[in-house]
């Protein structure tokens, strides 16, 4: 086992955690530890755009924005927070192209616009032009140029080094993050980095879902980490199912095919999105577009043999504008369903794609231990984080923006923090935990395969915590993740070696989509209401009277060693905007 | 406008519902030093849906069959340039090619991307390829006071050189270029990729500098112009063409 020592140690390398490095690395000794070679991360797959009121192509200000991303988020946003984000985004897209983005650009040179759901001028009245993009590949840009600028500052990465536990000691009665231990692929490894400051930034953990426009590797380890060492999850709830996926596989078609016009329509050639949201159709927010679609396909209006999809259209517009706007998304209806989006629809269905809750944080992004209390020398930023300024449903082109914002913030917050602050002293036996799960499951003998009870958990999620949710198919998942638990206690794996052992990562790695997909579930059944990506059938209104809070989960260990979930909640910020109804 | 109608649409959905599923051979090149300094080919036998990605069909193995097989994946849809490999021969990203578009008739031929060190089974030794990549300046420079907003650049200059920003680092072209197999010190095309990028973006002002980089011995000129490379790219970048635009401006210095 080894021993590291740094300033600031972050977990991840997708969007947060470089821009997060770029400023901790020039304030304090900065490591980055990562499963994933920086570019492969998963923001890289982000398409559509990233918001700011930039008003290069028409009338727009922060306040719009601030005001559409707490609707969006039905009122579950932190308002103070929001306001923070749609203020600095600004800057933030202009830091991007100042560090070299190549975005698109207006016929004058500008950062050109386009229309994104959910974004409006005059609160409301009609879509405005808010999000900055680069083709149909803004999520790739952002990383490789991030990933540039950690090239141009020197930033010192771990690649494919897997952080496993977050190590918490108590000082005078304080719990302080003491450093990671983390796992190196390579060698087998296990490594504990000392840190007077860490910073999760591991994205997302949307592989609990079958359907899901996340990659393999999003499997919520940073969540998992700080859970099990006490630590709480807020709103874990909330995730949003994007509605335009490719049928069946759950690769994203952006958001921005709809931006440049693209129609939903049902089997019969109907604009059903006419319909559910008369002013913004087929751009109102994700969860209405998600529950809209699903609507036509209980009704009997689906697409296919099996009625199980719908269409996306974008056959009207010209084929020139789909080549310069879309060129991506368009690339993979051709690869992977063999259509032509000139002339054929592209058959669809909602998506499992972004875990609003996460590792509750306070706008500079220290993480918190209960509804006030900060975690000193501890971060989260970006998909795993809850900040929260997505509440019950994020808007589009508001996570990359997210990540920027911050990334930023929390890169700066946490070197700051190290360069005053003293190391904390290691627990005894820090590697233990890892060293004995790894074992465990390298001598286990048990019967139990690993891909068999993923392969049950995404399935038992998809059928009764997706878009449409209620307390008996929520009750039937929670029971399903128990047994899953169980067995999960029996898995064994067939790759007993050192080297690049990827089958036993993800062994561990079920076992953190197991604890989160029981958070999940047992948060969702507390929350006997309807509010954004939380669509409860049997409590279909929004009940800000009992519900306007945050749920706060935490695990709980008994003295005889048994486990279980108590949940807590936490008042939501509101500052100017009062909770209304959510048209669109 | 055109409204769809069932007829028009149902391509996709036909080509699911009838598609039986069949056998196919997965002849892989296997090594693990753990177990034996050999390299050596391993037969699987799999029932796989042909529109399924080669991606799928190692995981299927993996999953079902060997849980040791080893190899690098993430985004699984050609975005995150992890799993380049040598199928049938040629360089794909695994998750880029279908079943049905390699003649599953016969055994598929899966191997390590060559010229980089092979680790374990799929996976090699990425460090020498991302240096190259680093030692090319892959960053934007520019000199004097910054703009309060942001830069101005015509959408003229930014197409100049929207090809070369669509690169994921995958290796596959530099993997596949005889010269690199033969000389690694070689920079290699996706290094070459990554300098024109900014050699001809407007805003850039170290393009003399790159140039230079690209100058040495080991630099553009060993390009033989073979076009393996474009052949390669699974984001369609024109990469021969890049490199003869970057040998160009060496010659005119002008770009
Ligand atoms: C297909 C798709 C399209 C999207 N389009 C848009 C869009 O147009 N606009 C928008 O605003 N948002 C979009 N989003 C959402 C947005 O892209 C993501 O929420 C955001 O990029 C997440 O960034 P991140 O830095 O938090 O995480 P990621 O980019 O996922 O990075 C996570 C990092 O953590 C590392 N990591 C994970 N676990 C560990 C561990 N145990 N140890 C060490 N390292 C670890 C990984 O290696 C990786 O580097 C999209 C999302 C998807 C999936
Ligand atoms: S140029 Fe193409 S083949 Fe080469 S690394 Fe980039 S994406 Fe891969
Ligand atoms: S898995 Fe990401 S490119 Fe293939």
């Amino acid at each position: 086992m080894q021993i590291h020592k740094y300033d600031t140690v972050i977990v991840g390398a997708g969007g947060a955690g470089m821009r997060a490095a770029i400023e901790s690395t020039k304030r304090s000794r900065t490591a980055v530890l990562t499963k994933l070679y920086p570019t492969r991360s998963h923001t890289g797959a982000a398409q559509g755009g990233m918001a700011a009121a930039l008003a290069n192509v028409e009338e727009d200000n922060w306040e719009w924005h601030t005001f559409d991303t707490i609707k969006g988020g039905d009122y579950l946003v932190d308002q103070d927070a929001a306001e923070i984000l749609a203020k600095e985004a600004i800057d933030a897209v202009l830091d991007l192209e100042k560090m070299g983005l190549p975005f698109g650009r207006t016929p004058e040179g500008r950062i050109d616009q386009r229309r994104f759901g959910g974004h409006t001028r005059s609160h409301g009245e009609a879509p405005v032009r808010r999000a900055c993009y680069s083709g149909d590949r803004t999520g790739h840009m952002i990383l490789q140029t991030l990933y540039q600028n950690c090239v141009k500052e020197g930033v010192e990465f771990f690649n494919e080094f897997y952080v496993l536990d977050q190590l918490i000691t108590e000082v005078d009665g304080v719990k302080k993050s003491a450093g990671v231990v983390a796992y190196e692929l390579a060698t087998g490894e296990i490594h504990v980095f000392q840190a007077k400051s860490v910073i999760y930034a591991s994205g997302g953990t949307g592989k609990f879902f079958k359907v899901t426009s996340n990659a393999h590797t999003l499997t919520g380890d940073g969540q998992a980490a700080c859970y099990r060492r006490g630590l709480p999850l807020e709103d874990m709830e909330f995730f949003q199912f994007h509605p335009t996926g490719i049928w069946r596989m759950g690769i994203l078609l952006t958001e921005g095919a709809r931006g440049e016009g693209g129609i939903l329509r049902n089997k019969d050639g109907e604009r059903f999105m006419e319909k559910y949201a008369p002013v913004m159709k087929d751009l109102a927010s994700r969860d209405v577009v998600s529950r809209s679609i699903y609507t036509e396909i209980r009704e009997g209006r689906g697409c296919g043999p099996a009625g199980d999809h719908v269409y996306l259209d974008l056959t009207h517009l010209p084929p020139e504008q789909l080549d310069a706007k879309l060129p991506d998304i368009t690339e993979f209806a051709r690869t992977y369903l063999g259509i032509e989006p000139y002339t054929d629809p592209i058959p669809i269905q909602p998506t499992a794609h972004y875990a609003m809750g996460g590792i509750p944080t306070n706008v500079e992004g220290e993480v918190l231990a209960d509804n006030t209390t900060v975690v000193p020398g501890l971060y989260a930023a970006g998909e795993v984080a809850c900040v929260s300024v997505h509440g019950a449903n994020r808007l589009g082109t508001n996570s990359l923006l997210d990540i920027n914002v911050f990334g930023k913030r929390s890169g700066i917050a946490a070197a700051e923090y190290a360069t005053k602050s003293d190391f904390v002293e290691l627990p005894e036996n820090p590697g233990q935990l890892v060293a004995e799960q790894v074992e465990r499951l390298r001598n286990s003998t048990g019967t139990e395969r690993v891909a068999d009870l993923r392969t049950e958990l995404q399935e038992c999620m998809d059928a009764n915590v997706m878009v449409f949710r209620t307390e008996q198919t929520i009750k039937t998942a929670v029971a399903k993740i128990a047994e899953l638990r169980e067995r999960y206690l029996n898995v064994s794996i067939q790759d007993k070696g050192k080297r690049f052992n990827t089958d036993l990562l993800e062994a561990i790695e079920l076992g953190n989509l197991l604890d989160l997909a029981e958070v999940m579930a047992v948060s969702a059944l507390a929350r006997k209401e309807s509010r954004g990506g939380h669509y409860r059938e049997d409590y279909p209104n929004r009940d800000d009277v009992n519900f306007m809070r945050h749920t706060m989960a935490y695990r709980e260990v008994a003295a005889d060693g048994a486990e279980s979930i108590r949940l807590d909640y936490k008042p939501v910020v509101t500052t100017r905007y009062q909770p209304m109804e959510r048209k669109y | 406008m055109a409204t769809p109608t069932l007829d028009k649409t149902d391509k996709a959905e036909a080509g699911f519902a009838d598609s039986p599923f069949i056998m196919a051979t997965f002849r892989i090149r296997r090594f693990n030093p753990e177990v034996s300094d050999e390299a050596q080919w391993q037969d699987f036998q799999i029932e796989i849906d042909p529109k399924e990605r080669v991606l799928d069909a190692l995981h299927k193995i993996k999953w079902e069959l060997d849980g040791t097989l080893t190899f690098r994946r993430s985004c699984a849809h050609g975005i995150c340039g992890s799993d380049a490999m040598r199928i049938n021969g040629k360089n794909r990203l695994a998750c880029k090619t279908l079943i049905k578009d390699i003649n599953p008739d016969k055994p598929i031929t899966v191997e390590a991307i060559k010229g980089l060190t092979v680790l374990k089974d799929l996976v090699v030794d990425m460090d020498p390829f991302f240096q190259a990549y680093h030692d090319v300046m892959p960053f934007l420079i520019t000199k004097g006071n910054e703009p309060t907003r942001e830069r101005l650049q015509s959408p003229e200059d930014r197409e100049r050189f929207d090809d070369t920003t669509k690169c994921i680092l995958c290796a596959a072209c530099t993997s596949s270029c005889p010269v690199f197999w033969n000389d690694g010190q070689y920079f290699g095309p996706a290094a070459i990729v990554n300098a024109h990028r900014f050699i001809f973006d407007s805003r850039d002002e170290a393009g003399e500098q790159r140039l230079e980089i690209l100058n040495d011995r080991d630099g553009v000129w060993r390009c033989r112009t073979t076009f393996n490379c474009t052949d390669a790219c699974p984001r369609g970048i024109e990469v021969t063409k890049a490199i003869q635009e970057v040998k160009r401006a060496l010659i005119t210095r002008r770009f």
